[in-house]
């Protein structure tokens, strides 16, 4: 695919404005997972607004966001860091193929010691 | 036969560049009863205007249609040119081909055509105008000032020295506002009461000054020149003319719990209170939630002390009603609550202040005397953080979108102020952006930076959270691409400011606009400022937008001005397009009056003949011309059909109708 169709894609999935950011870094000040990210959350919207998804789709962050959406609870202006990450690595997911979640196995793998958050990105990708 | 002229305005390139002027000014001279039709680059540029004198000079012209802006720009303009060249200022009609063509339509064919469709919808209604002629009414000398902070405190008194007679009505027990309650201001630092006090002072002693404080406005009728207003004056159980302010009551009473809204409810005050030192007027209040007396009949110290008899406690509101030729509305602001940012922990945490509290803390007549310590323990802070922009430019719903304006001054002034006299405390002031317009602003941020070495950091904190008996201020520092966290013992909000909400009920009773803010909405947000699109009604300070002290005093003077113009004139020219009724067909049945919001409609009994000797009194409508404002809600409240516009009669804009649906 070409590039600028994926980032096309991904602003689309993510639903997020990143135009309306005003630069405050308040996305990045409350994230609990903040030292384990190499492309901070407020990295995400101005790089996906520049365009640099190759940079995005080999961040580590995707693994080590935890999902749990403070930044978007946060955000002053509406944008949401977070569904940038979740569309990129859904992106990314779905570049390499074959691992699509059924909902219908979803209750067979929940046991005590998944975090809720995942649980939640799980649906919210179920949901598109 | 009538003569129409059509003057087509280019508007520089305003509507010239989308519309093909010379085509409408053509296609429109065909026209039946044009006579004339030209076009032109400023209609209303001297030399447009000598233009269309000439033409009805040389044609005889009837009537002009003036194709160009909205007539709420030049309408005015237009009906002045024809009148100085003879013709019935009410024979001008506008076609609005800018605002409503030109500027929204970007095919030049399409935009063509709808201006050519306007000019004759403007033909059309033109055709059926009939001369008016305006009557007068005499103004009233007197003004009204809502508000009793900074902005009407300037206002009435530039009002009072041009020999008008002004009265202030404050909702609090006394004037002062918010500025009463800082500590310094920005960019001079000199003391706010040293120089609002005085003026506060000025406004009692000025005999052209009533002050009305513990005071609302209960309604308002009337209009330009002849507003009726009544006024509540709150029971304060003082007799203002008695007391002497001599405190004697505020040490006997022994109800010492109340929260001390001066101070910003930082400390507690008793029953019966003056609300500080320099109060205007300087008269004690009793709160009756908190007064002994007045829930259960025991105590009445208060009255035993007092040596003047001035306590009351069953005085009752009283409501007055006074006439006025305008109305100031200086109804200023407040910060916003905090129930939305929890991350910042202003509900958990004592020691996370607002920038308004903190002045409290500063000021020497506050809760701390003046020493800096905090809420808490009372122990001196050695490391505080300023948080900017809590609630400004936020379009997540949770703050306001726009911004305040003040808070990036007023930080760097505490944050210089604190490193001044307590200069072993640390100061960080986390921003998004410094906004600092105005004159010796930016070198006064700058003074903080480099003088006085407060570290300001560019990001928005994240959280604020305890431990270890520190509040932990966790931040982005973007400039480092940090996370950063920052022990603090006082954590300062710049809280946004948003107007006071008492003035959605005033702008309802004045019928002023209002934006989805709360500000209200200026006549022109650039050339009429200071003035409601309300004749009559005129805006000082933050109730029309966020602004600092030098540009309230700017604006309050610049409001001032407008209204002594009005005064000074002894009659206004009326509304020539009033309503009227249809005695043959109105039935009576009060409708037009109840919807009517000037008051103008009052009902006659009157003889009507019916024929054969016989006659029949029915009752009907009047309207009085010099009351009406031609508001147009009675014709169409109207379920008889009598009641209609001059000016703008049903036929008239059913002939409008006409000729834009009409290939």
């Amino acid at each position: 695919m070409e590039k600028n169709e994926i980032v096309r894609l991904v602003k689309e999935r993510s639903g997020t404005d990143a135009r309306k950011c005003m630069k405050c870094g308040k996305c990045s000040g409350r994230c609990p997972a903040y030292h384990d990210m190499d492309i901070k959350p407020h990295q995400f919207v101005s790089y996906i607004e520049k365009g640099e998804i190759d940079k995005l789709m080999q961040s580590k962050s995707l693994y080590t966001c935890l999902s749990c959406f403070a930044c978007v609870e946060r955000c002053p202006r509406g944008v949401a860091p977070a569904n940038v990450i979740e569309a990129v690595r859904q992106e990314v997911i779905r570049q390499q193929g074959g691992n699509k979640i059924m909902a219908e196995t979803v209750p067979s793998m929940i046991d005590e010691t998944i975090p809720q958050q995942l649980l939640v990105s799980m649906f919210r990708k179920l949901n598109k | 036969m009538q003569k129409i002229g059509v003057f087509v305005c280019w508007c520089g390139s305003n509507i010239a560049a989308t519309v093909d002027v010379k085509k409408v000014a053509e296609v429109l001279k065909a026209e039946p009863g044009v006579v004339i039709s030209e076009n032109y680059q400023y209609m209303c540029s001297e030399n447009g205007q000598a233009l269309i004198r000439n033409a009805i000079k040389e044609h005889g012209l009837t009537g002009v249609v003036v194709c160009s802006c909205s007539p709420r720009m030049h309408e005015a303009t237009f009906r002045k040119t024809c009148e100085s060249a003879g013709l019935n200022p009410y024979m001008v009609e506008i076609a609005n081909i800018r605002e409503q063509c030109s500027w929204i339509h970007k095919d030049i064919e399409e935009a063509t055509e709808k201006a050519i469709i306007l000019g004759r919808s403007a033909i059309a209604k033109l055709k059926l105008n009939a001369p008016l002629t305006s009557g007068e009414s005499a103004v009233v000398k007197r003004a009204l000032v809502i508000g009793g902070g900074i902005a009407g405190i300037q206002s009435a008194l530039d009002i009072a020295e041009a020999g008008f007679e002004v009265d202030i009505v404050e909702q609090s027990p006394t004037i002062g506002g918010n500025m009463a309650k800082l500590d310094k201001t920005f960019p001079t630092l000199d003391c706010a009461a040293c120089i609002l006090t005085p003026k506060m002072v000025d406004c009692a002693q000025n005999e052209k000054i009533d002050i009305m404080t513990f005071s609302e406005i209960e309604s308002v009728k009337g209009f330009v020149g002849n507003f009726k207003v009544q006024i509540r004056r709150k029971a304060r159980f003082v007799d203002e003319k008695k007391c002497t302010g001599c405190g004697e009551c505020m040490q006997k009473c022994p109800s010492k719990k109340g929260l001390n809204d001066f101070n910003m409810g930082l400390n507690t005050r008793p029953a019966i209170y003056i609300p500080f030192a320099q109060a205007i007027p300087n008269v004690a209040i009793i709160d009756p939630e908190q007064c002994l007396k007045i829930k259960n009949g025991k105590c009445g110290l208060c009255a035993m002390k007092c040596n003047v008899n001035a306590i009351d406690y069953t005085q009752k509101d009283e409501i007055i009603e006074r006439e006025y030729g305008a109305i100031v509305v200086a109804t200023g602001y407040k910060p916003i609550s905090l129930e939305n940012f929890n991350e910042y922990g202003y509900s958990s945490y004592k020691d996370v202040v607002t920038s308004l509290e903190l002045e409290r803390l500063m000021n020497a007549a506050g809760p701390s005397d003046g020493h800096l310590v905090r809420p808490s323990d009372h122990k001196e802070p050695k490391v505080i953080t300023f948080i900017q922009c809590v609630g400004s430019r936020d379009t997540s719903g949770c703050g306001k979108p726009y911004c305040s304006k003040i808070c990036c001054m007023y930080t760097a002034k505490h944050a210089m102020l604190i490193r001044e006299k307590y200069p072993d405390t640390e100061v960080h002031v986390f921003y998004i952006d410094v906004r600092t317009p105005g004159k010796n602003y930016d070198e006064f941020f700058r003074r903080a930076v480099e003088q006085y070495g407060v570290d300001y950091i560019k990001g928005m904190v994240g959280k604020v959270y305890e431990e270890n008996g520190k509040l932990m201020v966790q931040g982005s520092d973007l400039i480092n691409n940090e996370q950063v966290v920052i022990p603090s013992d006082l954590v300062v909000l710049a809280a946004a400011i948003e107007p006071n909400p008492s003035v959605r009920n005033i702008a309802t009773m004045v019928t002023a606009s209002i934006d989805t803010n709360n500000f209200l909405t200026e006549a022109h947000a650039k050339l009429r400022p200071v003035e409601s699109p309300t004749a009559g009604i005129f805006l000082s300070g933050v109730c029309q937008g966020p602004k600092d002290i030098p540009e309230t005093v700017s604006q309050a003077s610049a409001c001032a001005a407008k209204v002594i113009g009005l005064l000074a004139k002894d009659k206004l020219k009326c509304n020539a397009c009033v309503s009227h009724s249809d005695e043959m067909l109105c039935t009576g049945c009060s409708v037009c009056a109840n919807v009517c919001p000037y008051g103008a409609i009052t009902y006659v009994d009157k003889e009507f003949r019916l024929g054969g000797g016989k006659t029949e009194v029915r009752r009907v409508a009047t309207v009085n011309d010099a009351v009406c404002q031609g508001c147009g809600a009675c014709t169409v409240a109207c379920p008889s059909g009598a009641m209609d516009l001059k000016g703008f009669s049903n036929k008239q804009i059913m002939a409008e109708v006409d000729a834009i649906c009409k290939r």
